[in-house]
């Protein structure tokens, strides 16, 4: 059956079964390619989005939970103040190496900053440690929140 | 991987078929073109080392629009790059080199992916196209920089011609010719006809260091801005009208097949479009990848698991163990270590053991592909895109030609995309498809069905003298050799280049010194390049043994490394360094410790410093690494320090918790819950500290994995006592009894 999905402020109709996996739906059917397939089990963050701003794991997201709230991805997450003080601290420190799972990275660091400007290390462990990294850019990950915060704090 | 092909620029000569070649192509554009000098005219080995000769003589560089360097009368110079961007930042270093002496911003060059050509486009030290081997910019120094200084001398003589002025009085300024005694000057854009005409020059001079205007700066990787708004396009991104998305199960024992496939649920999952039987494998193909996943849960296998159903992790060790008990290839023999050895007052003698490893590039196998009955049209992210073109075309039955290759950025390499098989499998896929199929592997089919870095065992002695010097060493090895499969000419009389890489030259003097590998393949189980493939065993090995040198003469480890450092002065240089900068010697609190390790490998010398502390529990945290780096001249001294800290990771994963292990002919993990990555609450703080230097550019993609193993199982040492010698850490070994 048809399902309606709010993404990134747009409304869009989809026919596929109730309990695919958002990721699936994002990806394939409409074509938004941002956010990233690593695991399928939600263990490794690489298709982190966000659900009315929490950071939710698409891949193991039915697309029939997901109702009238308003998905975020990627594609629109530097539409947002806080997204866009993300991505610029992001390029600032040159996190991204191959940048497959960055969109994941960047999606959570967002949602963490949303909710805390000032985070402290171990505040950035539980935020960030289901994403995970094959590059190792664990430590300008860490170096680019607290930039990304300092700025936020600044109101920049 | 690594070969040593690495002959640094100083034996670098120009022959007349690297002459590069200019002219117009489609929209005016003025093409410089030329082959880079491949293998067989750059190999020139040592005597008597186990080097191989390539006997195919290259062709001279065809003029094809496929050039390196496009200046169109209007807009971005275009850069054609001969290595693929897998996170190294090879997209921002190898446009520096020709940026630099072509005299360019980098932000006036747009870069494209090479398309495959095996000859335009060969690796300098491989021999084929390929990016690997951490050598980018080792075989792209020397020639680039002349490619960009002959094409800029063109267009000064383009310039002078018009202006009728002596070329010696042009200058160049970020792509504009400039006369500045008569103050004008001309875009390149505008002189791409006159240029066209010109002779190319036989020699330029090239810039001297202290002239570099982009060479060792922190230029900003011209990839980063499509990494962080979710535009970069990676092979799993490809997108075309009316493709269908496939996903597969692959027979779970190595070398099984299907017997059996009951497909009607799956066949009723809405979005299924059809099921591909092949006969090692079942197909999925649907709407979309959700479908797909779905069907295949829905359908009911019965495999036939074929010779190897029986085959443990266990029985390959007890294989390789044994093959270490007989003489095998000597790779290098100084003096008579096994006399030496008997002769000497202190004997220490260890064995080791690593296993087998899986990638884990967090993008997942994919490739998709578009079978038509004349063509092959294939998108995939690939480290050897004219290898993926030659497998291609055997499954499809179609001449090389017919196969067209479109490269993507990629989504974690480590050497798993210098491999074929996921494009070979995806076209087996496509011949039952009509239209374009994207075939995208699971994470457990990616971990499960994944070409894995080799198990090694070695068994190692030494001899010490009274005051506990070595007189001698002699190690012998035995695992599976990547090249003889993957690059045969390179294997030769049971060596190859890359297996014996960090157990072979090693930086110390040793009087006396033999190595011997022993090439033993597993069964079933294939075998492929993975990040410092050859040193990701050596090092851990030849590393962890000095170190226990150092312990059994009762010595400081890095003062008994300092010791036997009078021929390595680099080696020497960096490890001061470590030293140094770590703090060596201060007290650290109980339960931790600090470990070193010493590598030459990739042509760049580095000395790393572990801080672990162990739980009672026996889990390690690694909490610092200090790493002293000399890498020759550094062409992005931001992509060293990147590369440092990406190899520290990668190899402490691999440290703690990486292993693949067989049963019943099967892998036993399959994602990342049981295939463990180290993750953000587990890394170390990372310090890279470089060392200045006008040697020629080492590796730098790889060395680090390497070389962080050893100094985290030395530093467990040091807290502990305990000589862990297989990997990865045990923590049940290093719990404090209750």
């Amino acid at each position: 059956m048809a399902i309606t999905l709010q993404i990134n402020g747009k409304s869009h109709s989809v026919d596929v079964d109730d309990d695919t996996p958002l990721l699936w739906v994002l990806r394939d059917v409409l074509g938004m390619t941002g956010t990233k397939f690593g695991c399928g089990m939600a263990l490794c963050g690489a298709c982190t989005v966000h659900i009315d701003g929490t950071a939710v794991r698409s891949c193991i997201t039915p697309v029939d939970s997901v109702g009238n709230s308003a998905v975020t991805t990627i594609e629109s997450i530097g539409s947002t103040p806080v997204g866009a003080s993300v991505q610029k601290a992001w390029l600032e420190h040159q996190v991204p190496q191959c940048g497959y799972c960055q969109s994941g990275q960047i999606m959570s660091a967002a949602a963490l900053l949303a909710d805390n400007t000032n985070p402290t290390d171990s505040q950035i462990d539980d935020a960030m440690s289901g994403n995970i990294c094959r590059c190792g850019t664990y430590v300008r990950i860490r170096e680019a929140i607290k930039s990304a915060a300092a700025s936020s704090r600044k109101g920049g | 991987m690594a070969l040593p092909m690495n002959d640094g620029p100083d034996r670098y000569a120009p022959s007349r078929r690297d002459v590069l070649k200019v002219g117009l192509g489609a929209g005016g554009a003025l093409f410089f073109v030329f082959g880079l000098p491949t293998l067989a005219q750059r190999l020139q080995p040592d005597p008597g080392s186990a080097v191989a000769k390539s006997a195919a003589e290259p062709e001279a560089a065809p003029f094809v629009p496929n050039a390196f360097i496009r200046i169109p009368p209007s807009g971005p110079v275009t850069l054609t790059m001969p290595y693929v961007e897998m996170g190294q930042g090879t997209y921002t270093s190898v446009p520096m080199l020709i940026a630099e002496e072509l005299d360019l911003d980098l932000s006036q060059v747009r870069l494209e992916h090479a398309p495959p050509d095996e000859k335009l486009y060969a690796n300098p030290l491989l021999g084929v196209q390929a990016t690997g081997n951490s050598n980018a910019i080792r075989g792209a120094w020397q020639p680039l920089r002349e490619a960009g200084a002959k094409a800029r001398a063109i267009l000064i003589a383009a310039a002078a011609k018009r202006w009728n002025v002596e070329p010696s009085s042009c200058g160049t300024e970020r792509g504009e010719v400039v006369h500045p005694s008569t103050n004008r000057r001309i875009a390149y854009g505008e002189l791409v006809t006159d240029a066209a005409a010109m002779p190319v020059p036989d020699k330029v001079a090239l810039k001297q260091p202290k002239d570099f205007r982009l060479i060792g700066t922190p230029a900003k990787r011209l990839d980063l801005p499509a990494k962080v708004n979710g535009t970069a396009t990676f092979g799993i991104d490809a997108r075309l009208p009316g493709m269908a998305f496939a996903t597969l199960a692959q027979s779970p024992a190595f070398g099984g097949r299907v017997k059996s496939v009951d497909d009607s649920a799956a066949k009723a999952v809405k979005g299924v479009r059809q099921i591909v039987r092949l006969d090692d494998a079942v197909a999925v193909v649907a709407d979309h990848m959700g479908a797909a996943k779905k069907g295949l849960a829905a359908l009911t296998i019965e495999w036939d698991d074929g010779p190897h159903a029986a085959l443990n992790t266990s029985d390959i060790l007890a294989e390789l163990e044994q093959a270490t008990q007989k003489p095998a290839v000597v790779a290098q023999r100084i003096g008579d270590a096994s006399s030496a050895i008997e002769n000497a007052p202190t004997k220490v003698e260890a064995t080791y053991h690593v296993p087998f490893l899986a990638h884990a590039t967090m993008e997942p196998m994919n490739c998709t592909v578009h079978m038509r009955r004349d063509a092959c049209e294939i998108w995939v992210g690939t480290q050897a895109i004219a290898r993926v073109q030659r497998a291609a075309a055997k499954v499809a039955g179609l001449p090389l030609e017919k196969i067209i290759v479109h490269n993507h950025l990629i989504g974690g390499g480590f050497g798993r995309r210098l491999e074929s098989d996921g494009v070979e499998r995806a076209v087996q896929i496509a011949k039952h498809v009509d239209g374009p199929v994207k075939v995208v592997w699971t994470r457990e089919e990616d971990i499960q069905h994944d070409m894995y870095r080799p198990m090694f065992f070695d068994r190692i002695s030494a001899g010490l003298d009274a005051s506990g010097n070595p007189v001698a060493w002699h190690n012998r090895f035995a695992g599976s050799s990547i090249i003889a499969r993957w690059l045969p000419a390179a294997f030769n009389n049971g060596l190859d280049p890359d297996t014996t890489e960090g157990a072979i030259d090693l930086v110390y003097d040793f009087p006396n010194f033999q190595v011997e590998y022993a090439r033993v393949e597993p069964p079933a189980i294939g075998t492929a390049f993975w990040r410092s493939v050859g040193p990701s065993h050596n090092v851990f090995v030849t590393e962890s043994f000095i170190d226990e040198l150092a312990a059994a003469a009762g010595r400081d480890p890095i003062a008994y490394r300092l010791g036997l450092l009078d021929k390595s002065p680099r080696a020497k240089a960096v490890l001061a360094l470590a030293a140094e900068k770590s703090g060596w010697g201060a007290k650290l609190p109980s339960g931790a410790g600090r470990g070193v390790s010493l590598q030459n490998a990739f042509g760049s010398y580095m000395a790393l410093v572990a801080e672990v502390e162990i739980a009672k529990s026996g889990d390690v945290r690694v909490r610092r690494v200090v790493c002293a780096v000399d890498c020759g001249i550094v062409v992005n001294p931001d992509t060293i320090r990147a590369q440092m800290q990406s190899a520290v990771v990668f190899g402490i994963t691999a440290a703690l918790h990486g292993e693949i292990t067989l049963k019943n002919g099967r892998v036993e993990q399959a994602n990342f819950d049981t295939y463990q990555m180290l993750r953000i609450d587990a890394a170390p703080t990372i310090e890279v500290h470089i060392v200045p230097s006008n040697e020629a550019p080492g590796g730098m993609g790889e060395a680090g994995t390497s070389a962080i193993v050893p100094a985290v199982t030395n530093a467990i040492f040091a807290a502990t006592g305990k000589r862990l010698r297989q990997l990865p850490v045990d923590p049940s070994v290093l719990k404090e009894p209750s």
